[in-house]
């Protein structure tokens, strides 16, 4: 009868777009040994969405084997991701291309400031995004930890905001706990953090911080074993969103004991 | 007429025959333009027009797909 309780409860999703997801954990396809550890990782993270990156067909090795053939984009969301670019009209011109090689609409937006921190080009991102938007992209956007720049994100067109936790590929875990709180409460669109998770309960403080989600990459690929740690990360996501959703106790300064003082023999 | 087009594919020197479309390149390539995007001139080529395009001389094409990353 324990689990009936569990089981009654209504299924838990979350929306961007118009596309209504379960998983609330986004994995990343860089950095694994092969494609092959890559799709099971990416099973075992119960991920729906991946994020992928667009390049030059290496034309000298066409028969090289290519991620569609490891993790079909029938069954995962293949969310095209503009690493790399580091102006707005680079970036646009790779979701374009993106979207004519997947067809869909569904894209992250990432324009980059610097290599050494790899930290967003806040100026090119909103320029980016607008256009983006008007072109019928929905963009995704990865984005600094600022309440404000997300709110204007959000009114540029963005359809979640994304703010990193820390640099990518840190794995240093969420910084700053509080500009996090303060976009989730002031954002209309999901707020996913995206960057600089390093192991499990830091993707658990970014849900119980009231995030729709958590996208990593790093973390799971450079683990010593990335498939327990996919299956670690989405264990922590769905922890982190139940403790979020239960609300959790208030915090005391001393100690109030659990067991009943009277009867105490 | 040319006897050939010369071509930049991926930053690459590529020579083309006359008359040939861009889908006739991408498969020449060994390529499923299912799986491509393309990019001729700094414009995007419609999937559904890459056989009905024909290549120029000094054209600049860019063949993308997707690859694993962050």
């Amino acid at each position: 009868m324990i689990d009936s309780a569990a089981e009654t409860l209504a299924p838990d999703t979350w929306t961007v777009a118009g596309r209504t997801f379960t998983s609330r954990l986004i994995v990343g396809t860089g950095k694994y040994k092969d494609f092959a550890q890559n799709a099971a990782a990416v099973a075992a993270s119960g991920a729906e969405i991946v994020t992928v990156a667009v390049r030059r067909v290496n034309v000298s090795d066409p028969k090289a084997p290519m991620l569609t053939d490891f993790i079909d984009p029938k069954n995962i969301t293949y969310l095209p991701n503009t690493a790399g670019c580091f102006t707005a009209d680079d970036a646009i011109r790779t979701l374009r291309l993106a979207r004519e090689a997947g067809g869909w609409d569904l894209v992250k937006l990432e324009v980059l400031g610097e290599a050494r921190t790899l930290y967003p080009d806040m100026r090119e991102t909103l320029k980016a995004t607008e256009i983006l938007a008007k072109e019928g992209f929905a963009p995704m956007v990865y984005c600094v930890d600022d309440p404000i720049a997300a709110k204007q994100l959000e009114e540029c067109g963005a359809v979640a905001v994304m703010p990193l936790g820390a640099p990518i590929g840190s794995g240093l875990g969420i910084q700053n706990k509080v500009t996090i709180r303060l976009i989730v409460e002031g954002a209309k669109v999901p707020v996913l953090v995206d960057a600089g998770v390093g192991t499990a309960s830091e993707a658990a403080v970014a849900m119980e911080l009231g995030c729709d989600g958590v996208l990593m990459n790093t973390a799971i690929a450079e683990a010593r074993d990335p498939i327990r740690m996919a299956r670690a990360m989405k264990l922590a996501v769905a922890a982190g969103r139940d403790a979020y959703l239960a609300g959790r106790m208030q915090i005391r300064r001393y100690a109030d004991p659990s067991s009943p003082l009277a009867g105490l023999i | 007429m040319a006897d050939e087009l010369l071509l930049t594919v991926n930053g690459e020197p590529r020579r083309a025959a006359p008359g040939s479309s861009i889908a006739d390149l991408v498969i020449g390539l060994g390529l499923d333009p299912a799986k491509v995007a393309v990019e001729r001139n700094a414009e995007i080529a419609p999937r559904s027009t890459l056989a009905d395009v024909i290549l120029a001389d000094g054209d600049v094409l860019e063949i993308v797909h997707f690859v694993g990353g962050g």
